[in-house]
């Protein structure tokens, strides 16, 4: 299913440890928050396991590129720059959020970075980005546009009108599938009797490969070729195989897979993975373990600081409902006041 | 506050088993969707999940007892944990004339007690059973499915995960996988294909794991589904039932907190039913299911674990399109359906404090809706309030508003108001979400107002 790629070379390897870590560290710290019922919202979707395809996949984007992605989306948004302590100020609520705290978990969105949004509705981010893709054509300078998605999204339309329309207008879109295997309770081949699933993505007209998340070299091989073909207009589909490490939300405990099932895809992680690639290469151990303690370190601290910010105040409310020049809605108390016009 | 842990009916057969295991202690934090014991019975061992979070108070049931019945109490849930999110700040709102709305209390992590009469239509001497709503819900549909073959249940999740929030546990163990039937995450297709097989003969019902998705069916429900029977003269009928929950859980945000309500209720060829309690909850799905036509069914995530009394006949059938008192009152009617009869009672209870009674009416069904007993209920308190949690813009309460000018003007004492979420989509932030949907508050201040107090 690999389609064989420039060999994986260890130059930047470490870089990208860094950033599988960092995210690793992130989800692990918002977890254990969210258990204890701290300041991480009532649902929330870790995408521990997926660290190769968010890393892999953003190591090959370029500055001024945009992206959209699914509910499963932090890991994404930290391997193009996301500032953690604003991402679980917006996982928390908070004002100093990157949505001031109005999005959450399933909603984080920054422009600055081009990130278009995350969207908790399964496909549902998918469209925008062939939209991105056409304003980024029209500008002509070079940018392109890449959907992330898990593999539960492969059953919706609109990602079949979506690599139809990117396809017949030759745009520079990427379309991602993040294949962790299950679409919440249900297992891929429960949802579909074809699970090579850049297949339909071919017969759509796109360049279109499956690789497996195990190596993040592998994935950056693979999503550097696919990029750079959209980046020419010829859109391109890539399936990354990884693993959910746990439940769909961090409330399921998953009694639908055998322990068995879950030992050997957690088998399969990206990041001891490597780990133990940099340990071949002759990296010290030793070095290895300071990284990991400096990452938990930082990554504990701004978690902490965001979860110590403010909440918005209440007048945030009815902000953003229209561009700001709107008048903004009339608030009940006062129009129980004009209405009655007692006095 | 504690809260009773009651002994689980894991099937619909289900009448008791044995409490094989406790997986939490006394004193342990439990969150929702934890899993909290394991219950044996003669088919399984299954998980027992929390419905709600708080602390383990006590252990009314030690593990290894058998026979326990169902709904038996088997442990107690000690008040809000550490999840209990922070009082809103005070706000100067209504003295400063901001536009600011006044903070509310926060909002209970159970709703509030209502008052225990049953329903009117329930039969005196009929045998009642205390069930949460989810396995109320269940039962309709198991009844259903035993009495009349061609019912069958289609969805992401209802079988082998046994329904997202559990509403078809243990249909799949009786009815096997032919009628319980999981769906790819594909609601376009399925509620399609639902369509289809109910033009075919069958009657289905097709669950939404929430109304949100069923944005991406919703041209199935209305252009399909609502509008065939008129489009062929009559000749194709779609007697189908789209269900799930509706409106806003609690910190999932604007794509997950909509209450679609007032959006179906707009449809011709559909009906709509959105029931508080399990009860009637559980007579109009039977109802629903019964019915030749299309009916969307919207049910509120925070109810499925509230128990209520629930008649046991399964020919326990209520009309669709009655509305209900639920408690008589002589200065103001409130008006409201679903999970915004929570709000209205804790309004009506702290109303009644300062010596306003208030008439309760829960409307059930949407359309066709009894504007009938609105309006004799206006006719005798000349006053009326709407509460819902949908946005104000063409809200069900504007409706309400409409009919009642229209047949009941001159007993009108003062303008009808409606009290709905705030015109904005549903924010993230704890403090803010609380006060966007809705609030006691709110309905305390419109119905003052409307009594010019």
């Amino acid at each position: 299913m690999t389609k064989t790629g420039p060999a994986p070379s260890n130059t930047g390897l470490e870089a990208h440890y860094r950033q599988m870590r960092r995210i690793r560290s992130f989800e692990e710290r918002v977890g254990e928050l969210f258990v204890r019922g701290e300041s991480a919202g009532s649902m929330l979707h870790l995408s521990i396991g997926e660290e190769s395809a968010a890393v892999g996949v953003c190591s090959a984007m370029r500055d001024g590129d945009t992206f959209t992605t699914h509910h499963r989306g932090h890991g994404i948004f930290l391997a193009r720059g996301a500032d953690p302590n604003r991402m679980m100020a917006e996982i928390a609520g908070k004002a100093t959020g990157y949505c001031h705290g109005k999005g959450g978990s399933m909603h984080i969105a920054d422009m600055s970075l081009g990130h278009l949004g995350a969207n908790a509705i399964v496909g549902g981010g998918i469209p925008a980005v062939v939209g991105a893709a056409l304003a980024a054509r029209r500008r002509g300078t070079g940018q392109l546009s890449v959907a992330f998605f898990g593999d539960g999204a492969m059953g919706q339309g609109i990602l079949y009108e979506s690599m139809n329309m990117a396809a017949l207008w030759d745009l520079p879109a990427v379309f991602v599938c993040i294949n962790n295997q299950w679409g919440m309770g249900t297992r891929i081949d429960q949802a579909t009797r074809v699970t090579a699933l850049h297949d339909r993505a071919a017969a759509f007209g796109l360049a279109a490969e499956t690789v497996d998340g195990r190596d993040v070299r592998e994935v950056q091989a693979a999503a550097a070729r696919i990029l750079d073909g959209a980046r020419a207009g010829r859109p391109g589909f890539l399936a990354v195989e990884c693993y959910r490490f746990f439940g769909h939300a961090r409330k399921d405990k998953s009694p639908y897979r055998s322990p068995k099932e879950e030992a050997a895809g957690r088998s399969r992680d990206p990041v001891a993975f490597a780990r133990d690639a940099l340990i071949a290469a002759g990296m010290a151990e030793a070095r290895l373990d300071e990284i990991d303690q400096a990452i938990a370190t930082e990554m504990e601290a701004s978690i902490d600081a965001a979860i110590a910010a403010e909440e918005p105040p209440l007048q945030a409310m009815f902000r953003d409902v229209f561009a700001p020049d709107a008048p903004e809605p009339e608030p009940l108390a006062r129009r129980i006041d004009r209405v009655l016009a007692r006095d | 506050m504690a809260t009773e842990i009651l002994m689980p009916a894991l099937s619909p057969t289900m009448e008791e088993g044995t409490l094989a295991r406790w997986l939490k202690k006394e004193g342990d934090e439990i969150a929702a969707g934890d899993i909290i014991a394991e219950i044996e019975t003669d088919k399984a061992v299954m998980e027992f999940e929390a419905v709600d979070e708080g602390v383990l108070g006590k252990i009314l049931v030690p593990e290894g007892a058998e026979g326990v019945k169902v709904n038996t109490p088997i442990a107690l849930l000690d008040g809000d944990s550490a999840a209990a999110a922070p009082a809103a700040p005070p706000s100067p709102a209504r003295a400063q004339k901001a536009p600011v709305p006044a903070a509310p209390p926060a909002r209970p992590a159970e709703p509030a007690p209502m008052q225990t009469e049953a329903a009117p239509e329930i039969p005196a001497g009929a045998e009642l059973k205390s069930m949460p709503m989810r396995e109320a819900l269940r039962d309709a549909m198991a009844e259903e499915m035993r009495r009349d073959g061609r019912v069958f249940v289609m969805g992401e999740e209802v079988a082998q995960y046994q329904g997202a929030y559990k509403v078809t546990q243990g249909l799949l163990d009786e009815f096997g996988d032919r009628r319980v039937i999981d769906t790819p995450i594909t609601e376009h297709g399925f509620a399609g294909i639902g369509v289809g097989a109910a033009f075919g003969g069958l009657r289905p019902i097709v669950e939404f794991m929430t109304w949100n998705f069923a944005m991406q069916a919703i041209d199935q429900i209305i252009n399909s589904a609502a509008k065939t029977l008129y489009m062929s003269g009559g000749q194709m009928g779609c007697p189908i039932v789209f269900r799930g929950p509706n409106g806003a859980a609690s910190r999932v945000a604007a794509q997950h907190s909509q209450d679609y309500a007032a959006w179906y209720a707009h449809v011709p060829g559909l009906k709509v039913v959105q029931p508080y309690a399990a009860d009637d909850a559980k007579g109009l799905l039977k109802a629903a299911i019964r019915d030749p036509n299309p009916v969307v069914f919207l049910e509120n995530e925070m109810i499925y674990g509230k128990s209520f009394d629930v008649p046991t006949d399964p020919d326990w059938v209520l009309p669709i399109g009655k509305a209900r008192v639920r408690r008589t009152g002589a200065d103001v009617t409130i008006v409201s359906f679903g999970i915004g009869m929570v709000t209205a009672t804790e309004a009506a209870d702290a109303l009644a404090a300062e010596g306003i009674s208030a008439e309760l009416v829960d409307l059930r069904t949407l359309r066709p809706m009894d504007t009938a007993t609105v309006v004799q209920s206006v006719q005798k308190t000349n006053r009326c309030v709407t509460v819902e949690q949908g946005w104000p813009v063409c809200s069900i309460g504007n409706h309400i508003s409409a009919v009642l000018m229209a047949e009941a003007f001159d007993w009108l004492d003062a303008p009808v108001l409606n009290v709905t979420g705030k015109d904005v989509p549903t924010p993230y932030a704890a403090n803010l979400e609380r006060l966007a949907l809705g609030t006691v508050d709110d309905v305390i201040a419109a119905v003052r107002a409307v009594c010019y107090r």
